[in-house]
C-alpha cells in the first residue's frame, strides 16, 4: 500500500521568499548527497537545500542580465555543480565557490537543452539540435561543432540512464503534433529514432521513463486523462527509418465519476505512479491534488488536496515528493510498499492488532523497550520515523553492525556472497520487534527468491523456513516462493507453506500434491519433514515396509455385510483386518496431510486434479481411505495430534478425487478392490449411524443416569494426568 | 454516617482509624443513603419519601424534597429513596423504590428530569468521574446505563438518556460502581460482574472482556495434610471434616467405593454478628484459628479414638487486629498472623494448649499496606509475605530477620508457596504470570527466566480467574500444583513449555494416543477441567489430591426467591 505521510515546507517561492523572485521553479535536481536537492529557478539563482533540515546550504546566482537556461546539476563523481546560462555559457563550480563570475566558464557553439548527471558516469550534455556530448569531450574543445539532427522539432523531455556501464539518453521531440522518441546509445554511438503512435484528439503532456531488463519503459501522460505505456527494447538494431512505437493503456485517471486532469507524474515502483493534477468531479469545481495510483489494481490509493494551487510540476527523489503549493515549495514524504491483493482487501492478518502485551524482559534494555512500545502503538506512519530514531540511538551505544536496515539487506541479497547474506538474515531474525514484520519479510523473501532464480547455487532453505514461520505471510505476498520450492523439491518448506498460507492457488496445491505423490521413497527418507500430524496415528515401527499394504485389501470379509444388526459389533474386527497399515510412509503422509489442510475451491481444483496420473490417484485414494477408516475408529471421528486432517477434509478430498478420476477408477483393475472396500465401509458406516439414531433415546437415558450418580457430595475418583 | 434515627454523623478519617467530629441536625425518618457534593460543602440524604440536602458549615437542612409528590397514581404512598448521588452541577440524582431515577435541583427543590428505570425498585446508582454517565441497579437483577447526551448532534443542550440495559444478575443488584472503562455491579446472587464499556476500551485485552466473579479470590478452605482434615470457612461458622478413604484402586475415570465415609467432626460457631475473615487448621489437625474484624480465636482439638474434643486456648496474646491471613508452620509449632502495616506476628503454639507471642516481622522500609498472603517453608526456615502494595518480603524464621525482597512486579500477587525441597518461592500474579524465585540465592531461577523468555501459552494468559493456591508434590520436586476456579494444573518443570501452536488443554488428546506417540506431544501444563467450579485443591501426598467443588446450583437454591417476572406463556 502506498501512503502519503507528513508534508513540510522547504522554502518560500514568493518575492519575499528566499529564492525565485516569483518567477517559479525551473527544475529540481538531486544534490551531491541523498538528502540534498538543487533548485534552479526561472531567473538567475540556484540553491542547494538539505531537505531534512529544511534549510539552504548554498546559493549561487549569475549576473544581472544573464539567465540560467538549463537546470543546475551536480556531477556526483567530482561534487561539482554545472550550469548553463544564456543557452551557451557553461559554468562549473564547487561548494566553496561564492561568485559565479569567477568560476570556470566555457562558451559553447550551440544552445544546450539540458545536462544529465548520472551516478557513476560523466555528465551528458544534450543540445537543442539533438546533439549529445559527454562533458569531458565537450570541455576538451568547447567550440567544437555540434550537429543538428532535428531541424524543426522541439525537444519536450529528456532522460538519461545507465545500463550496465553504458549511458543511454532518451528524449522526446514534437513537430506539428507528431511526437518522436530518440534513443542515443553512447558505446555504439547510435541514435535511433522512433515515432510515437498517434492518439486521436489528445497529445502527451508529460513523460517519464525507467529501465529494467534491457527494456526502457516509457510512460506518457496524455491529455485524455490516461497514462500509456510504451516499451522500447534496447537491443533492436534495425536500419529502418522511423519505427512506430505502439502504446498500451496503463491507467485511466478516473475514479467514480471524477476525472483527474494530470499535469505531471512520477513512477514510484512497478505498481505505483503519482500524478499531480486537478480532480474534476461532475458539476463541481476542480481541485488540485496529489494522487497515488496503483496500476496493478487500477485504483486510486491515496490523494491529498492542494487548495492553494500548484505550478503543475512534480519531482520525486528518495521517497519524497517535491512540488510548489501556493507560494512555497512543499516536500511530502510517502511510503510505497509491495502491495498484494490480500493486503488490499484485508485478508492478511494484522500483526499489530494482536498486540502481544508480553515483553521479553531479558533481551530488551529499557530504552528499547519504551521505543518499541511506542512504535507498536503508533500504528503505521509514525513507526517508521521512530524506528530510524531508534537505530540512530543504538548505533551510538552499540556496535554499528546492529543498524542493518532492511533496505540495505535487500541490496545485499542481490549480490553479496551467500555467507554474508546468511549473516545478515540471522541478524534480522534475531530482532525482537519490528514494525510491519509482514511487509518486511515479504520483501526479504521476494529478494531471496529473485536471487535463487538467477543464482542456482544460492538456496538458503533454513532461513526461508524461519522467515515463513516468523511472519503471518500469505501466498500473494511472495508468489514465487512456492514455485521455487517446487523446483528445488524442498518438501519441508512446501509443507510449512501449505500449512501457513491462507491463499494458495489451486494450481500450486495440485503441483505440490503431484510432487508429494510422485517423489521417490529414497528422496523422502532423506528429507526433514515435520511428522507431528501423523505421529499420533501411524505407528512408524510397524510401517516401515510399504510393500505390505498391497495385500491388505484381500482381508475383507464380505459375509458381514449381510446381517446389518451385527455390523456395529463386528466393526472393530473388520477394521483390523482391513486397513491396518498406512499405504504411504510417514513422511509422505505428513506431506499429504499438509495438502489436505490447505484451502481450495472445488471448481478450480477439479480440472487440475484430472491431470493426476492414475497410479498416483489410486495411491492417494488409498491413503484417504486409510485416514477415513482411522478417524472412524474413534467415537468423535477425529484423528489425534496437531494439524491432522479432519473427517470433513478427508471426505471432501475423497469425493473430489473420485469425481476427477471416475472413469479411470472404474477401468483400472487395481482400483476395483479398493473402490468396493470403500463402498462397503461407507455403507457400514451409514448403517451404523442409522442404528445409533434408533437407540438415541436409550443412550440419553443412560447419560441421565450417569449424571445423577455424579452429583454425590463426596466421591473418590481415579484421575490420570499424562 | 447516616443513622436509623435520622441523624447524620461526621467522622474524621485519621491514620489508623476514624474520629468522631460532630453530628448534623437530626431529621425525621431513617437515613437510608447519603452522598457528598464534590465540593464537600453539602450532603444529600435519602430516606422514606424524602430527600434532604444538609449544609456542612451550619449543620442544618437547607432543602427538603418530597419524592413521592409525583408518584404514579394508585401506588402505595411510601417511596423509599435507596440511593442518591450529588453531581457537581448541583443536581441530586435519586434512585427509589418506584423504580425511578430522578434528578432534582437542590437549590430550588424542583424536579429536573425523571426516568422510569423499570417496574421494580432501583436500588443503587453510581456516577462516572466525568459525571456524563450513571449506572443504576434494580431489584430485578438488571443494570442500566444512563448517559448525558446532546439533544441534537452538536447541540449544547444535554439530557440524560437511558442507553444500555444489562441483565447479568438474577437477584437484587445491591451495589454498583462506575470505573472509567467499565460498569461494576454486585448482586444478592453472590456475583460480581465487570461489564466493560466497549466505547471506552481501546484495545482487545483483559479489560475488554466481561468478567463474572462468584468466589472471593481468597482461601476459604484449609487443609491439614497429615491428618487429612479439611476446615471450611463460612461467614459465621467453621466446619472441620475428616476425609473418607477407600482401599481399592482402579483405572482412569473410575469412581471407587468409599469404605470410610467422610466425617463431620466439629462445627464452630463464631459469636457476635461479625463475619469470619480468615481461618486455618494446623497440618497436624491439632489447632484451629480464626479471626473476625475485632477478635482472634485459637482452639486446641484433641482426637481420642473416634471422639473429638475441642477447647479454647485461654489468654491468647493481644494482637493488633484485624488479621488478614492465618497460617500454621509445617511442624504445627507456630502460627503466623498477617496484619496491618506489613507486619507478621509469629505466635508459638505450646503443648498442651497454650500460646505466646514470639516476634513481629516487619519490612525494613515499612509500608502502610496489610499483608494478605503468607507462605512458610517446610523446613521452618523461611516465611514469605505478600502485602497490598504487591511487594513480597522473605523473612528468616531462624533469626527473625528480613532476608530479602522479591523484585517488584507491577501486578497483584494471587498465590504464593515455598517449595519443600528447593526452597524456591513460586509466585502467581493476577495477570497469570508465574515466577519462581530462589530464596537462598535471592534471584529468579533459571526455569523462571526461561518461562519469561519463551512466554507462557496464549490460552494460559487469557484465562479468566487467578491462581488462588499453589502446592507441591513431595515425591516429585518438578511438579507444581496450581488451581483457579475452572481448572487445576500440574505444572511439570521437566517438560518443555508449550508454544502457541500447540494445544494447551491436551490431556484428552493425549489419552487417545498410543504410548509411543505421546512423548512428542507432552508439555509442561497438565490441565484438568473436570471439576468446576473449584473452590480449593491440594495435594495430600504423592498420589492423592483433594478437590473442593462448590456448585453454583447449591448457592442458588439457598438464595431467597427472585422477583417473579411474568413471562409470556408461563
Amino acid at each position: 500500500m502506498a501512503a502519503l505521510c507528513e508534508a513540510f515546507t522547504l522554502c518560500g517561492l514568493g518575492p519575499s521568499g528566499a529564492v525565485g523572485l516569483g518567477a517559479g521553479v525551473l527544475a529540481l535536481e538531486p544534490g551531491p548527497d541523498s538528502d540534498h536537492v538543487l533548485l534552479t529557478d526561472r531567473g538567475r539563482t540556484a540553491t542547494l537545500f538539505k531537505v531534512s533540515d529544511q534549510k539552504p546550504l548554498g546559493c549561487w546566482s549569475v549576473k544581472h542580465g544573464q539567465m540560467i537556461t538549463c537546470p543546475v546539476v551536480c556531477n556526483f563523481e567530482t561534487h561539482e555543480y554545472i550550469a548553463v546560462h544564456d543557452d551557451k555559457v557553461l559554468r562549473i563550480w564547487k561548494d566553496e565557490d561564492v561568485n559565479l563570475d569567477k568560476v570556470f566558464k566555457a562558451t559553447l557553439s550551440a544552445d544546450v537543452y539540458r545536462i544529465h548527471s548520472l551516478p557513476h558516469g560523466e555528465p551528458l550534455v544534450l543540445f537543442k539540435g539533438g546533439g549529445v556530448r559527454t562533458l569531458d569531450v565537450l570541455l576538451e574543445a568547447p567550440q567544437q561543432e555540434i550537429e543538428n539532427f532535428i531541424s524543426d522539432e522541439v525537444i519536450k523531455w529528456s532522460e538519461a540512464f545507465l545500463e550496465g556501464q553504458e549511458p543511454i539518453l532518451i528524449f522526446a521531440t514534437e513537430k506539428d503534433g507528431d511526437y518522436f522518441i530518440y534513443l542515443q546509445k553512447f558505446k555504439l554511438n547510435i541514435l535511433q529514432k522512433y515515432k510515437l503512435e498517434q492518439q486521436e484528439s489528445s497529445n502527451p503532456l508529460s513523460f517519464t521513463a525507467y529501465i529494467k531488463n534491457q527494456i526502457i519503459t516509457l510512460l506518457c501522460l496524455y491529455s485524455n486523462d490516461s497514462i500509456y505505456k510504451v516499451l522500447i527494447p534496447l537491443q533492436q538494431h534495425s536500419e529502418e527509418e522511423e519505427q512506430i512505437l505502439s502504446k498500451s493503456l496503463l491507467l485511466k485517471l478516473s475514479v467514480s465519476g471524477s476525472v483527474l486532469k494530470g499535469t505531471s507524474f512520477a513512477v514510484l515502483d512497478k505498481d505505483h505512479v503519482a500524478v499531480l493534477g486537478s480532480l474534476t468531479a461532475f458539476g463541481e469545481e476542480s481541485k488540485e491534488c496529489l494522487t497515488i495510483w496503483n496500476t496493478k489494481f487500477q485504483t486510486l490509493q491515496t490523494s491529498k488536496e492542494l487548495p492553494l494551487g500548484t505550478s503543475g510540476q512534480l519531482w520525486c527523489y528518495g521517497e519524497k515528493f517535491f512540488f510548489t503549493h501556493g507560494k512555497v515549495l512543499t516536500v511530502n514524504l510517502y511510503k510505497c510498499e509491495t502491495s498484494s491483493l490480500a493486503a488490499a482487501v484485508g485478508k492478511l492478518k494484522d500483526s499489530q492488532t494482536s498486540d502481544a502485551s508480553f515483553l521479553n524482559w531479558n533481551t530488551l534494555n529499557d530504552e528499547e523497550l519504551v521505543v518499541s512500545l511506542q512504535s507498536q502503538q503508533s500504528v503505521t506512519l509514525k513507526s517508521e520515523s521512530k524506528m530510524t530514531l531508534r537505530s540512530k540511538r543504538s548505533s551510538v551505544a552499540k556496535a554499528p553492525s546492529d543498524t542493518l536496515t532492511v533496505g540495505q539487506l535487500l541490496l545485499d541479497i542481490k549480490d553479496s556472497s551467500s555467507a554474508a547474506v546468511e549473516e545478515e538474515l540471522k541478524q534480522l531474525l534475531s530482532k525482537a520487534q519490528m514494525p510491519d514484520v509482514q511487509a518486511t519479510i515479504g520483501c526479504v523473501i521476494t529478494a531471496l527468491i529473485n536471487r535463487c532464480k538467477t543464482d542456482p547455487m544460492f538456496y538458503p532453505q533454513n532461513f526461508l523456513i524461519q522467515l515463513v514461520q516468523k511472519g503471518e505471510l500469505s501466498y500473494s505476498l511472495c508468489p514465487d516462493l512456492m514455485a521455487v520450492a517446487l523446483e528445488k523439491k524442498d518438501m519441508h518448506l512446501l509443507q510449512i507453506c501449505l500449512q501457513r498460507f491462507p491463499d494458495i492457488p489451486e494450481e500450486i496445491t495440485y503441483a505440490c500434491l503431484k510432487l508429494f505423490l510422485s517423489i521417490s521413497d529414497d528422496c523422502l527418507e532423506r528429507t526433514d519433514v515435520n511428522l507431528d500430524s501423523v505421529l499420533c496415528y501411524i505407528d512408524i515401527e510397524s510401517n516401515n515396509k510399504e510393500v505390505k499394504t498391497e495385500i491388505v485389501e484381500n482381508g475383507f470379509n464380505t459375509e458381514l455385510e449381510e446381517d446389518s444388526c451385527d455390523t456395529t459389533f463386528t466393526k472393530e474386527t473388520l477394521l483390523k483386518n482391513d486397513v491396518e497399515f498406512c499405504p504411504v510412509g510417514p513422511q509422505r503422509a505428513a506431506l499429504l496431510n499438509a495438502v489436505l489442510h490447505s484451502a481450495y475451491s472445488e471448481t478450480f481444483l477439479l480440472p487440475h486434479l484430472k491431470d493426476l496420473p492414475a497410479q498416483q490417484a489410486v495411491l492417494f485414494l488409498r491413503y484417504l481411505h486409510y485416514l477415513y477408516v482411522k478417524s472412524s475408529e474413534k467415537i468423535n471421528t477425529t484423528l489425534p495430534g496437531v494439524l491432522s486432517p479432519t473427517i470433513n477434509q478427508i471426505m471432501d478430498w475423497m469425493c473430489l478425487l473420485l469425481d476427477a478420476h471416475f472413469t479411470v477408477m472404474v477401468m483400472l483393475p487395481e482400483a476395483k478392490g479398493l473402490l468396493s472396500n470403500l463402498h462397503k465401509f461407507v455403507r457400514a458406516q451409514v448403517r451404523f449411524y442409522s442404528e445409533l439414531n434408533k437407540i438415541e433415546g436409550s443412550l440419553q437415558e443412560l447419560q441421565r443416569l450417569k449424571r445423577q450418580k455424579d452429583s454425590q457430595a463426596y466421591s473418590i475418583e481415579v484421575l490420570e494426568l499424562i | 454516617v447516616g443513622c436509623e434515627d435520622g441523624s447524620v454523623q461526621l467522622f474524621h478519617v485519621v491514620p489508623g482509624g476514624v474520629q468522631y467530629e460532630r453530628s448534623l441536625e437530626r431529621q425525621q425518618g431513617r437515613v437510608l443513603c447519603l452522598a457528598w457534593h464534590p465540593s464537600g460543602a453539602r450532603i444529600a440524604t435519602g430516606s422514606v419519601d424524602h430527600l434532604r440536602v444538609l449544609d456542612i458549615a451550619s449543620g442544618r437542612a437547607v432543602q427538603r424534597i418530597m419524592v413521592n409528590y409525583h408518584s404514579p397514581k394508585g401506588k402505595t404512598p411510601e417511596c423509599v429513596v435507596w440511593s442518591v448521588a450529588f453531581l457537581a452541577s448541583g443536581a441530586v440524582a435519586s434512585a427509589d423504590s418506584f423504580g425511578r431515577l430522578q434528578f432534582w435541583d437542590w437549590d430550588t427543590g424542583t424536579l429536573l428530569e425523571s426516568h422510569a428505570v423499570g417496574a421494580s425498585a432501583a436500588l443503587s446508582l453510581a456516577v462516572s468521574e466525568e459525571e456524563d454517565s450513571i449506572v443504576v441497579g434494580t431489584s430485578a437483577g438488571a443494570t442500566y446505563q444512563f448517559q448525558l447526551l446532546p439533544v441534537k448532534m452538536g447541540s449544547q443542550e444535554k439530557r440524560w438518556v437511558r442507553t444500555k440495559p444489562f441483565q447479568y444478575h438474577t437477584h437484587d443488584v445491591r451495589a454498583v460502581a462506575h470505573s472509567p472503562t467499565a460498569l461494576i455491579s454486585g448482586g444478592l446472587d453472590g456475583q460480581l460482574v465487570i461489564r466493560p464499556l466497549m466505547e471506552r476500551v481501546q484495545k482487545k485485552g483483559y479489560e475488554a472482556a466481561l468478567r463474572k466473579f462468584t468466589f472471593p479470590h481468597r482461601r476459604l478452605v484449609s487443609c491439614a495434610r497429615k491428618a487429612r482434615l479439611l476446615l471450611f470457612q463460612f461467614s459465621q461458622h467453621l466446619e472441620l471434616w475428616r476425609l473418607g478413604s477407600t482401599n481399592e484402586s482402579g483405572k482412569d475415570g473410575e469412581v471407587l467405593p468409599v469404605c470410610r465415609v467422610p466425617e463431620h467432626l466439629v462445627q464452630l460457631k463464631s459469636k457476635g454478628p461479625e463475619h469470619i475473615y480468615c481461618s486455618c487448621v494446623s497440618p497436624c489437625g491439632g489447632w484451629i484459628a480464626y479471626s473476625t474484624a475485632s477478635r482472634f480465636h485459637l482452639y486446641r482439638v484433641h482426637y481420642e479414638g473416634d471422639g473429638v474434643s475441642i477447647e479454647k486456648v485461654p489468654n491468647v496474646p493481644k494482637l493488633p487486629l484485624p488479621a488478614y491471613q492465618l497460617q500454621c508452620s509445617a511442624d504445627s509449632s507456630s502460627l503466623f498472623v498477617a496484619s496491618d502495616e506489613g507486619s507478621v506476628h509469629v505466635l508459638q503454639l505450646l503443648e498442651p494448649g497454650g500460646c505466646k507471642h514470639l516476634h513481629t516481622l516487619r519490612p525494613p522500609s515499612g509500608t502502610p499496606e496489610a499483608v494478605y498472603l503468607l507462605a512458610p517453608s517446610a523446613d521452618g526456615n523461611w516465611l514469605a509475605a505478600a502485602s497490598g502494595d504487591w511487594e513480597i518480603h522473605v523473612y528468616s524464621l531462624k533469626r527473625f530477620k528480613h532476608h530479602c525482597v522479591v523484585p517488584m512486579y507491577s501486578c497483584a500477587v494471587t498465590a504464593l508457596a515455598i517449595h519443600p525441597v528447593t526452597n524456591n518461592l513460586v509466585i502467581a500474579y493476577a495477570d497469570q504470570q508465574l515466577f519462581e524465585f530462589s530464596i537462598p540465592e535471592k534471584q529468579y531461577t533459571a526455569w523462571s527466566r526461561t518461562v519469561q523468555n519463551d512466554g507462557l501459552h496464549k490460552a494460559w494468559l487469557e484465562r479468566d480467574s487467578p491462581i488462588t493456591h499453589i502446592a507441591f508434590n513431595p515425591k516429585n520436586p518438578s511438579h507444581i500444583l496450581l488451581h483457579d476456579v475452572y481448572m487445576f494444573c500440574v505444572l511439570d518443570k521437566s517438560l518443555p513449555l508449550p508454544d502457541d501452536s500447540a494445544s494447551l488443554m491436551n490431556q484428552s488428546a493425549l489419552k487417545q494416543l498410543p504410548a509411543t506417540a505421546r512423548k512428542r506431544q507432552l508439555h509442561a501444563f497438565k490441565i484438568c477441567k473436570k471439576f468446576q467450579p473449584l473452590l480449593f485443591a491440594d495435594l495430600l501426598d504423592e498420589n492423592c489430591l483433594v478437590m473442593v467443588e462448590r456448585p453454583i446450583m447449591d448457592i442458588k437454591t439457598q438464595l431467597p426467591p427472585a422477583i417473579q417476572q411474568k413471562k409470556f406463556g408461563t
